[in-house]
C-alpha cells in the first residue's frame, strides 16, 4: 500500500505552475478580446434624465456603447433574487444597466466596448449622463429613521424582517436573578480579493459547418460558482443550457464576493459578446471593486440576557439591525447567520432573535469569508465578558458555564439554519475546545505577566471568543473520477477554486481511495463541460461536499473496476484488493492487473489507437459469447460519478485568544500573541488548514483593527482605494500559534468539516475583549483605530464609558477553567449547582420551527 | 483623435521586445498585453498592492507606476517568468515557496517572487524581522503572511545550500556595513510607490 495521503501535509500541486508564472486568471485569457469599460454612476440616489454619447463617438477604438434601452426580454429585467426568503418583505434587484434611477455610487449606467481598455475608458469618460440627483440614505440610523427612502414606491426602508424564538425568552430575562443589556455596533468592511471581479465571453455563431442549429456561447468568470453563472447567463440570454458553457480559471481569492452572480457585468459582458459577434472582456479595476462589488459586516446589536448567579445563561434576547446596501440580490443569508451563529458553543436557555435588514444608498452587502458569523460572535462574545464582570467572575469560567457538552450532541438549537434546515450541531468538544486555548494561551499566567508588565508602565490584555460555525452546507455538489488507459486519473467536481488548493485535496482524497500516487491524480474544478450538476464555493463548503462526493465516485469507479478485474483475472471481486495502481488478489502481488490495464478492458473496442488497447479489441482474446460486450447494467470507461448531498451542515468549531499591548500615550494597538485552537474534524492536508487559519486570522485582524468603509453622509464611498482602505501588510498581521482538535462529523464520509471561513470569525470579539481588558473600560464597537481608542479614553476620564472591574485570577490550572462545568462523561455531582443537561421535570424548550 | 505612438525596445528576461505604444502605456500592461507576459499581475494600478512588482535593472519596481517608454530607458528587465534558471531549474525563491505555503490564490505571488529574489541577492542571511520587514510592501489577501515571512528565510537557506555556504556572512551585511548594529530594518530594499 502506498502511503496514506489523506492527513498528510503534502505540498500542493498548484503552486508549480503559479511561481513559474503560468497562471491563468481571467485577464491573463483573452489576448485579442475586445476591452468593456462601464459608465457608472457618481451619485448615489439621482434619476437618470438623459445619456449622451456623442462625444465618445470620436474616440479611435470605440465599438458600440450601450445602455438600458438596448436591452431587452430578459435582459431588461431586474436581476434575480438569488436566494428567496420568507421575512423578505420587499426585494430589489439592480437591472444589468441602471433604469430612469441609480441607488448607489458605482452602479453601472451604461457599456462601452472598444478596442483596448485605454479607449473603452476614454469613451467612457466623454459619456456625458445628466442626473436628477436626490438625497442619500447612508448608515442605519438614517435608514431606521426613513426620512426618505432609498428605493422609490417603498414606504420605509425595511427590506426583511425575521423572528425566531425558541422559549419565552423576554420573561425568562426578566425573571432571571440578574440580567444585562448591551449596545454593540460592526461597521462595514468587504473581503477585498487582490484579483478583482472579470468576465470574457465569446460566441460562436451557429454554422452549417459545425452541424449546429444553434450558436453556443463561452463563458470565463472569475466567480466562486460555475453552474450558478451558467444557468444565470443561458436564462438572461434566452439561451439552452446547453449552448452556455462556463469555465472558472485561477481566481485571485474570492472570500465570498464572487459568490454574488450574475453580476450586471456578468451579462452584459455575454450579451454584447454575442450581439457584436466579437470577443469580449472587462477587467475590473480597484475602484470600480470599492464601489460596485460587494461590502459586509456593519450592524447594529442590542442584547438583552439573563443569568443566574453561577453565569449561566437562562434567556437571551437579541435585536440585530442589518444595513444591506441598495439591494438585495443575495437574500438575507447575511442576517440569518447572524442571528443563528450568535449562539456559538452555548446555550442561551430561551432564545428569541429579531433582526430587520436596510436598504441604504450603498454598495451591496453579501456574505464575506465569515457571512454574519464575525458579527453574531462579537454579540455573544462581549455578553460573556459582561456577565463575567458583572458577577466578578472569570471570564473562561462563564463561558465553561455555558457550553454544550459532549454526551448532549447531536445538540439540536431549535432555530433554522441558512441552509432551511435545522441549527443542529453535529459534533464537538466545546469544553475540551476551553480547556486548550487556557492551555494554548497560559490564561491563569496572564495575572502574573500582567503585573510584571504594569511595573514596566505598559498596558496588556488579554481576551477570548469561541465560535461555532455551520460549514458545508447543501443542497449537493457531484464529482466525476476516470482513469485513463494511461493509468493517469482525472477528477472533475462543479465548485470553483480560489486559492483553498482543492487541486491538492481533492486529488489526496482520490489517491487514498484508489491506492495510486498522488501524481497520477489531476483535478479540475469550475468547467461545465466537465461537471455540470454543483452549487459553488461558499460557507466552507468545498472539502466536506466536493471532497465527499469524489470519495464516493471513487467508490463506484472501485466497484466497477473489481468487477472487471475479477473477469481478467478468474477471481473473486471480494478477494481483490487495490494496491499501488494495480488490483491484486488479496496479498498476492504476482496474480495481478494495472489499473490502466482495467480501463482498457472497461471499453470495449472495434479499433484499436495504441498497443496498450489492442488487448480491447474484438479478436484479443477469449469472449463470453452469451454476454454482450458490455454487460447489461454496465457502461464503457472506467469512471464513477457521485453526488454528496448533506443532511444539514456540519459544525466546526474553535476559540481564539488575543493578547494586546495598547500604548499609553498614542494609544496603538500592538498585538503581543494570538492564539487559535481549532476544530474542523478530520483534517485532510494540516498545511492547506493551517494556511487557512493564517489567512482568515489575517482578515479578522484586518477588520477588528484597521479596515472600514468610510462613507459620507451623501454615499461616497472616501477611501475606495487601496491607498486609503487600510488593508494591512506584513508589518500589522501576527504569527498565529494554533493548536488542533479533530473531532469528525458524523454526517459525510470523510467525517471532515468545512475550514475556510473559521479563522475570521472571532478575531474581531477577542481583539475587542483584549483590548477591554487592557484598558479597563467597556469596548462595543469595532474595528478599533488608535484615535478611536484615544477618543474612549477621553470619553471614559468624563465618566462617558463604562469601567469593567479588576479582572479576577483564574483560580487554577488551565482546566480550572472549566472546572464549574460537569465533566463531560459523568453525571452531575449530586446537590450540583443548576442541572446543564435536559431535565426531565422541565418542559422541553420548543423549537422556533415549530408553529407556536 | 489619434494617439502618438512610441517605438521601443525592451529587454525582458534576457530577450529583446519591440512594440509600438501610446506613451501613457504602462509598463505593466506592456508586458501584459503587449509581450504576453501575463505572469506579472494588476492588483490595484495605483502603486500599493505591490503584485505587479518586476525588476527593472534588477531593483524592484511597480510596473503599474512605470511608463513602458520609461522602462525603455533601462536595460534589462526581469518579470517572474524571468526568474527560473535557463534550463528551467525553480529559483530558490519559487521553490521556498511551493514549500512554506507560501502562497494560495497565487494573484499577488509573481510580485514578491521577484521582491524576494532582489531582497535575498542583496542580504543573503536575513533573520525573521529582517525577513518580514523585506515583504511589507506587497499585499497578499490570502496567507497572513507567516508563510511568506517563512519563505524569505527558506530562499536564502536554499541560495546558501546552492552557493555550498562559503563565505556568506550569517550576519545582515548592510546593518555591518552601513554600521547601524542597531537598526533591524536597514536592510529592506525599497520599491516605488506604497503606502508611507
Amino acid at each position: 500500500m502506498s502511503t496514506r495521503m489523506f492527513g498528510a501535509p503534502v505540498q500542493r500541486s498548484e503552486d508549480a505552475r503559479l511561481v513559474a508564472g503560468r497562471g491563468a486568471f481571467l485577464d491573463d485569457l483573452g489576448a485579442a478580446a475586445c476591452a468593456a469599460a462601464f459608465v457608472r454612476s457618481p451619485h448615489a440616489r439621482a434619476r437618470i434624465r438623459d445619456i449622451d454619447a456623442a462625444d465618445a463617438v470620436g474616440v479611435e477604438g470605440l465599438i458600440a456603447v450601450y445602455t438600458y434601452e438596448d436591452l431587452s426580454g430578459p435582459m431588461a429585467e431586474p436581476l434575480p433574487l438569488l436566494i428567496p426568503h420568507p421575512s423578505i418583505l420587499d426585494s430589489r434587484t439592480p437591472y444589468a444597466l441602471a433604469r430612469e434611477y441609480v441607488h448607489h455610487v458605482g452602479e453601472a449606467v451604461a457599456m462601452v466596448i472598444a478596442e483596448d481598455r485605454y479607449a473603452a475608458e476614454d469613451a467612457a469618460a466623454r459619456i456625458r449622463v445628466d442626473y436628477e440627483v436626490g438625497e442619500a440614505v447612508v448608515g442605519i440610523d438614517a435608514a431606521v429613521a426613513a426620512e426618505r427612502t432609498v428605493h422609490e414606491g417603498m414606504a420605509d426602508n425595511v427590506a426583511a424582517h425575521l423572528v425566531q424564538e425558541v422559549g419565552d425568552a423576554r420573561a425568562a430575562v426578566d425573571a432571571a436573578p440578574n440580567s444585562l443589556e448591551l449596545d454593540l455596533d460592526v461597521e462595514r468592511s468587504a473581503g477585498t480579493p487582490l484579483e478583482g471581479r472579470g468576465v470574457y465571453a465569446r460566441w460562436e455563431p451557429a454554422s452549417s459547418s459545425t452541424g449546429s442549429d444553434d450558436g453556443r456561447l463561452r463563458v470565463y468568470s472569475s466567480t466562486q460558482t460555475a453552474t450558478g453563472v451558467r444557468a444565470a447567463v443561458a436564462a438572461k440570454l434566452e439561451l439552452a443550457l446547453g449552448q452556455v458553457e462556463v469555465v472558472v480559471p485561477d481566481v485571485g481569492g474570492g472570500f465570498g464576493v464572487k459568490i454574488v452572480h450574475p453580476w450586471p457585468e456578468e451579462v452584459m459582458v455575454p450579451w454584447a459578446a454575442r450581439r457584436l459577434g466579437r470577443e469580449v472582456k472587462w477587467t475590473e479595476d480597484r475602484r470600480e471593486h470599492f464601489v460596485a462589488a460587494a461590502h459586509e459586516r456593519a450592524q447594529r446589536q442590542r442584547v438583552r440576557v439573563g443569568f443566574d448567579d453561577s453565569g449561566r445563561m437562562l434567556g437571551l434576547d437579541v435585536d440585530l439591525l442589518h444595513d444591506n446596501g441598495a439591494y438585495l440580490p443575495y437574500g438575507v443569508i447575511v442576517p440569518i447567520v447572524t442571528s443563528t451563529q450568535l449562539l456559538g458553543p452555548y446555550k442561551p436557555g430561551a432564545y428569541r432573535v429579531e433582526f430587520r435588514s436596510l436598504y441604504t444608498s450603498t454598495v451591496i452587502v453579501t456574505p464575506y469569508r465569515g457571512a454574519g458569523r464575525p458579527q453574531g460572535v462579537f454579540a455573544m462574545e462581549r455578553t460573556m465578558d459582561a456577565i463575567a464582570d458583572h458577577l466578578g467572575l472569570d471570564r473562561l469560567q462563564v463561558r465553561a458555564a455555558n457550553v454544550i457538552r459532549p454526551d448532549e450532541m447531536p445538540y439540536d438549537q431549535g432555530l433554522l439554519f441558512q441552509d432551511g434546515r435545522p441549527l443542529i450541531y453535529d459534533s464537538g468538544d466545546y469544553p475540551r475546545m476551553l480547556e486548550m486555548i487556557a492551555e494554548l494561551v497560559d490564561w491563569p499566567g496572564f495575572a502574573e505577566y500582567r503585573d510584571r508588565a504594569h511595573r514596566e508602565g505598559r498596558r496588556v490584555g488579554i481576551g477570548v471568543a469561541c465560535y461555532v460555525e455551520g460549514t458545508g452546507p447543501g443542497p449537493y455538489e457531484g464529482g466525476h473520477v476516470q482513469v485513463e488507459t494511461s493509468g493517469k486519473v482525472r477528477v472533475a467536481t462543479g465548485l470553483t477554486s480560489q486559492g483553498q488548493g482543492h487541486g491538492t485535496v481533492l486529488a489526496q482524497i482520490v489517491a487514498d481511495e484508489l491506492d495510486v500516487p498522488l501524481s497520477d491524480v489531476e483535478v479540475t474544478t469550475g468547467d461545465t463541460r466537465r461537471m455540470g450538476y454543483s452549487v459553488g464555493t461558499f460557507a466552507s463548503r468545498g472539502a466536506v461536499t466536493s471532497g465527499s462526493a469524489v470519495a464516493l465516485a471513487a467508490r463506484r469507479l472501485k466497484d466497477k473496476a473489481l468487477r472487471i478485474a475479477a473477469d481478467a483475472l478468474e477471481a473473486d471481486a471480494g478477494d481483490l484488493e487495490f494496491a499501488d495502481g494495480r488490483i491484486q488478489v488479496t496479498g498476492s502481488p504476482v496474480h495481478s492487473i494495472d489499473l490502466s490495464t482495467v480501463a482498457v478492458l472497461s471499453n470495449p473496442l472495434r479499433y484499436a489507437f495504441d498497443s496498450a488497447s489492442a488487448a480491447a479489441t474484438q479478436f484479443s482474446g477469449s469472449a463470453d459469447y452469451d454476454r454482450p460486450p458490455v454487460a447489461e447494467g454496465e457502461a464503457p470507461g472506467l469512471e464513477g460519478t457521485d453526488y454528496h448531498s448533506p443532511l444539514r451542515c456540519t459544525f466546526a468549531n474553535g476559540a481564539h485568544a488575543a493578547i494586546v499591548e495598547t500604548d499609553p500615550d498614542t494609544a496603538e494597538i500592538r498585538i503581543l500573541r494570538y492564539c487559535v485552537v481549532h476544530d474542523c474534524g478530520n483534517l485532510i492536508n494540516p498545511r492547506i488548514v493551517e494556511g487557512q487559519v493564517q489567512g482568515g486570522v489575517a482578515q479578522g485582524v484586518a477588520g477588528a483593527l484597521y479596515e472600514r468603509m468610510a462613507y459620507d453622509s451623501d454615499g461616497q464611498l472616501l477611501n475606495a482605494s487601496l491607498m486609503d482602505f487600510l488593508m494591512p501588510y506584513a508589518s500589522e498581521i501576527p504569527s498565529v500559534e494554533i493548536a488542533h482538535m479533530q473531532t469528525p462529523s458524523p454526517l459525510n464520509p470523510l467525517g471532515v468539516k468545512g475550514a475556510g471561513e473559521a479563522g475570521v470569525i472571532p478575531a474581531s470579539a477577542a481583539l475587542a475583549a483584549a483590548v477591554e481588558d487592557a484598558e479597563g473600560f467597556r469596548v462595543d464597537r469595532m474595528p478599533i483605530s488608535p484615535s478611536e481608542l484615544f477618543e474612549l479614553r477621553r470619553r471614559h476620564a468624563a465618566g462617558g464609558v463604562p469601567s469593567v472591574p479588576a479582572r479576577p485570577s483564574p483560580a487554577s490550572a488551565p482546566s480550572g477553567a472549566a472546572a464549574d462545568a460537569p465533566a463531560p462523561s459523568s453525571p452531575p455531582p449530586a446537590g450540583a449547582a443548576p442541572p446543564e443537561g435536559p431535565d426531565p421535570s422541565e418542559p422541553p424548550v420548543p423549537s422556533a420551527r415549530e408553529p407556536r | 483623435m489619434t494617439e502618438e505612438q512610441h517605438d521601443i525596445r525592451l529587454r525582458v528576461n534576457g530577450i529583446p521586445h519591440t512594440a509600438r505604444v501610446p506613451a501613457r502605456r504602462l509598463l505593466s500592461d506592456c508586458l501584459r498585453h503587449d509581450l504576453g507576459l501575463t505572469g506579472t499581475h494588476v492588483g490595484c494600478e495605483h502603486g500599493v498592492c505591490g503584485a505587479c512588482t518586476v525588476l527593472v535593472d534588477g531593483r524592484p519596481v511597480r510596473s503599474c507606476l512605470m511608463l513602458a517608454v520609461s522602462a525603455a530607458q533601462h536595460d534589462d528587465i526581469t518579470t517572474v517568468e524571468g526568474l527560473a534558471a535557463p534550463d528551467g531549474t525553480p529559483h530558490p525563491a519559487q521553490q521556498a515557496f511551493g514549500e512554506c505555503h507560501a502562497l494560495q490564490c497565487g494573484f499577488c505571488t509573481p510580485g514578491f517572487l521577484t521582491l524576494v529574489a532582489a531582497y535575498v541577492r542583496d542580504n543573503p542571511a536575513p533573520d525573521e524581522e529582517d525577513a518580514r520587514e523585506a515583504v511589507t510592501g506587497n499585499l497578499c489577501r490570502c496567507t497572513g503572511y507567516q508563510n511568506i515571512v517563512n519563505a524569505v528565510l527558506r530562499t536564502a537557506e536554499i541560495t546558501r545550500e546552492q552557493d555550498g555556504g562559503a563565505g556568506v556572512p550569517h550576519a545582515r551585511p548592510s546593518a555591518e556595513h552601513d554600521g547601524a548594529a542597531g537598526d533591524a530594518t536597514a536592510a529592506a530594499p525599497r520599491t516605488e510607490g506604497g503606502r508611507p
